[in-house]
């Protein structure tokens, strides 16, 4: 049987650089297909290429075994290729049967949509491939990993039998991801091929039955997941030896830097997300929050940045009161914030680079005063922090979106991290980038620790918690329920805390 | 250079555009596109022309600036048009009540409008902080407000004591007495060229005009509360998390916004030295396709306000030498403004792209490949 896909040779040159550089790729029919690499190592190019986005310089690609040529995505959907893309494309205000048929409605006479056709049609493809879906539910009231799999249906409408997955599970909490494996397991068994990027390492092990490696626009690997080890794959990645996160001797100091007392957090509707949490941070420590995500860790650094409804309680920065000061005032006298959401909370994407390092601290030198914005002195310290956190852009007029996400998270570091502050809060610092740049995120973090930083750190990475933390606290439905030293603890046990597990046990004995 | 050429390509491209379609515009009514070109081109070339156009400008760009104030941070100030009117009125009524000196005098009269408008902006913007209601349709409602119940009652309360001298030109609010009324600028104009014929006076408001611009140019660019304002249109989360108090600037921008709308009656005012019984309408709305043109850039508005005056003024010409219809220039004002909202669309999306990619090359100069 001829494979799903067979590309061999594709080339693609970008003025300057080698996106794709003589790549051979084989994807078998009816296999999950997992591709893996740093930032900016071709996958996403690769993808474009395959689904008609760009066509290659040199090289040829096969569907079955029959030579193709993609002008545009129509070719490529066509030859039943479909993509699911990272960010989701769907109208919040229609129903899930309304936005699947979207651009390619079945249309009667007198150009009346034939809703009852499409249902049918919807609920066999669902059916074949053992994805359910109500396809009345508006679209607003889904889950994200609802909204998911309505995009993956959406694709298996138009009659893709080779699906692209990029970055599926980025968006996605752990039982999010667990439900997705599942039904990429459903798909598989139906006949469906499936050719998937992901970052995470476990989550590629787990679901993979091949796995390609790419590295600087070259296939490094292309091997079967027999044997294979996330520590293989990581070092195939990066072409050298991994960094790991582990902190140097203890560095914590007596000076309380913040302290939280029986902070009460409510959420739109009044009810507790965070309920009369306390917590210390001394100058030199990192305290890690380990927890599912949306048990509250969230609305505490909210309630830390200032952002939270909070409703009781008291929040204590080097000894002052600061709890009903307003977020510029904390900001100013030294809380940094890396935010989880980069593009939601942290860039301004369409501003340039300069511009993106003075938010957060337009109010201070160099980069302003109280009236006045100091660009000079904003753009020299934007080139330091270009210096000094290898954030790589050809210049700081460039606008933010223009860069990777590795480049912009150490942006954001930098200029968190260059203004000095007393307290860092880092909610997942290191989300979405690539093994390089999450290395050098985590030495800034311990330079800064050695300087007598206090750092809040929120992951999801509970490898990245128990090495960067002094201490570890896990936290379950809006309460700390463990406080627990990273020397004794593995992310097996950790994982038994954030899910409740260990706890039951506990209360057994 | 790229830059340069990207931000030319827009506004070249939309000029380009405009002149095809209102070219079919006027061979379809049967008019000779040369000949009306050719009136308007030569009318335009005539200084009394350029005065007229310039006196037209100014309430264009006052009314711009105090649209893209609140536009730079994505709130619609869609309320110019009561604003003004209300500060106008205000403005007219007040300075007529007192007699100071001169510069004393006008400097009431103006604060007056300016103070009026932008507090009656800033009812739009306590809406919006404690009600959540969308400034869009307050400001809507509130022009409504404004133009059919207060300024129709208000005029009435204020009308002049004509006594025996009734006649509908007299009607309107007291006269402000000389000392109130801002000079005209034609000495300054006659410097440069010849005198000014047929009774035209430049507006003194073409200054302050330029004033604003600058002022503009400076408070978003070069201010902290600047920064904050645009950061907070790009990305309002973002801009809070970055201690942007997200209320404060909503009626901050708002009130701003109002406070130079207030300055677009100021131009009528000093020409008519009172609130009339029908003041030029329409200068609100007008405003926001001028600064939508300009794309709120403080020069761009400036070109956009002269170009709208331009057809505004060549409107009448046409009308006169009867080479075209007169509604052409209309026809022409709204095709400039489709197609620059369409070449802008199109420059900026090309940039974006050229941006990414120069950024990927950056990032990949040191990892470099070599071709095998």
């Amino acid at each position: 049987m001829a494979p799903a896909i067979e590309l061999s040779g594709i080339t693609k040159r970008f003025p300057g650089v080698v996106a794709n550089d003589n790549i051979n790729m084989t994807v078998e029919k009816g296999e999950i297909h997992a591709i893996c690499g740093e930032n900016g190592a071709g996958k996403s190019t690769l993808m474009k290429i395959l689904y008609g986005m760009q066509p290659p310089d040199e090289g040829t690609m096969k569907v079955d075994g029959e030579l193709v040529e993609f002008a545009s995505p129509t070719d490529a959907i066509e030859r039943g290729i479909g993509m699911v893309h990272q960010h989701f494309m769907l109208a919040d205000q229609l129903t899930v049967l309304e936005n699947i048929i979207l651009g390619a409605e079945p249309v009667g006479t007198g150009g009346a949509i034939k809703f009852g056709d499409a249902e049918k049609h919807l609920a066999r493809v669902a059916e074949d491939y053992g994805l359910t879906i109500d396809p009345n539910d508006m679209v607003e009231s889904l889950e994200v990993g609802e909204r998911q799999r309505v995009e993956i249906i959406k694709v298996l409408y138009r009659g893709a039998e080779i699906l692209i997955l990029d970055e599926p599970t980025a968006v996605l909490v752990p039982q999010e991801v667990e439900a997705l494996f599942d039904n990429m397991r459903e798909l598989k068994a139906s006949g469906a091929t499936i050719l998937f990027i992901d970052h995470k390492l476990d989550e590629v092990l787990e679901i993979s039955d091949s796995i390609t490696v790419l590295r600087h626009g070259k296939t490094v690997a292309s091997l079967p997941n027999d044997g294979v080890t996330a520590h293989d794959l990581a070092e195939l990645m990066v072409g050298s030896e991994l960094p790991t996160p582990e902190t140097a001797e203890s560095t914590v100091t007596d000076t309380v830097a913040l302290r939280l007392s029986d902070i009460t957090v409510a959420n739109d509707d009044g009810r507790p997300v965070v309920n009369g949490v306390d917590l210390t941070i001394h100058q030199g420590e990192i305290v890690g929050i380990a927890g599912v995500e949306g048990n509250g860790q969230s609305e505490v650094v909210d309630a830390i940045i200032g952002t939270a409804n909070v409703v009781g309680g008291s929040i204590e920065f080097l000894g002052r009161d600061i709890t009903k000061e307003s977020v510029r005032r904390r900001r100013e006298s030294g809380i940094g914030y890396v935010p989880e959401d980069r593009h939601h909370e942290g860039l301004l994407l369409s501003s340039p680079l300069w511009e993106n390092a003075a938010l957060g601290h337009q109010t201070k030198s160099p980069y302003g005063s109280r009236w006045w914005l100091d660009p000079a002195g904003a753009r020299a310290q934007t080139e330091t922090i270009r210096e000094q956190f290898d954030v790589r852009t050809p210049n700081i007029d460039v606008a933010a979106h223009a860069l990777s996400g590795g480049n912009q998270q150490k942006l954001i570091i930098g200029r968190e991290l260059t203004s000095n502050p007393e307290v860092l809060i880092a909610a997942h610092p290191t989300r979405g980038i690539d093994v390089g740049a999450q290395a050098a995120v985590w030495d800034d973090i311990r330079t800064a620790r050695a300087n007598g930083l206090a750092t809040l750190l929120i992951s999801a990475d509970l490898d990245e918690l128990i090495g960067l933390s002094d201490t570890i606290v896990v936290m379950l439905r809006g309460e700390f329920v463990a406080t627990l030293s990273p020397d004794e603890v593995t992310p097996r046990d950790l994982g038994a805390y954030m899910t409740g597990a260990a706890l039951q046990q506990q209360g057994a004995n | 250079m790229r830059r340069l050429a990207f931000s030319l390509a827009a506004p070249l491209g939309a000029f380009v555009l405009t002149l095809i379609v209102s070219t079919i515009a006027l061979l379809a009514f049967g008019s000779s596109p040369t000949e009306a070109y050719g009136d308007m081109l030569s009318h335009a070339a005539k200084l009394e022309t350029q005065v007229d156009i310039l006196n037209r400008a100014t309430p264009f760009y006052l009314s711009a600036v105090a649209a893209a104030i609140g536009f730079r941070m994505n709130l619609f100030n869609i309320g110019v048009e009561g604003q003004y009117l209300m500060g106008f009125l205000f403005a007219a009524q007040v300075g007529s009540m007192v007699n100071l000196p001169q510069v004393l005098h006008i400097f009431v009269i103006m604060a007056t409008a300016m103070i009026v408008s932008s507090l009656y902006a800033g009812l739009a913007g306590i809406l919006k902080t404690t009600r959540g209601v969308n400034e869009v349709i307050s400001t809507i409602m509130l022009n409504s407000i404004a133009v059919g119940g207060l300024i129709a009652w208000l005029q009435q309360e204020w009308q002049a004591d004509l006594g025996e001298n009734f006649s509908s030109t007299a009607l309107g609010t007291n006269e402000i007495a000389e000392s109130g009324l801002l000079p005209t600028i034609n000495g300054i104009v006659e410097i440069f060229t010849r005198e000014v014929g047929q009774g035209k006076e430049l507006t003194g408001m073409f200054l302050i005009a330029i004033a604003v611009g600058v002022a503009y140019y400076v408070l978003l660019n070069r201010t902290r509360f600047g920064f904050d304002l645009r950061a907070s249109g790009i990305n309002p989360f973002a801009a809070r998390a970055g201690g942007v108090p997200p209320k404060r600037m909503v009626l901050a921008a708002m009130m701003l916004s109002g406070a130079v709308a207030g300055l677009i009656g100021m131009v009528e005012l000093a020409e008519r030295g009172k609130f009339p019984p029908d003041p030029i309408q329409g200068l609100g709305f007008a405003g926001i396709g001028v600064a939508l043109l300009g794309r709120n850039n403080p020069g761009g508005m400036a070109f956009a306000a002269i170009l709208f005056a331009f057809l505004d003024v060549s409107s009448g010409v046409l009308d006169s030498t009867g080479a075209a219809s007169r509604e052409i220039a209309t026809i022409m004002q709204g095709i400039v403004l489709l197609t620059a909202v369409i070449a802008y669309g199109v420059a900026n999306r090309l940039r974006e792209r050229d941006e990414a990619r120069e950024a990927a090359e950056a990032l990949s100069a040191n990892a470099e490949v070599v071709p095998a």
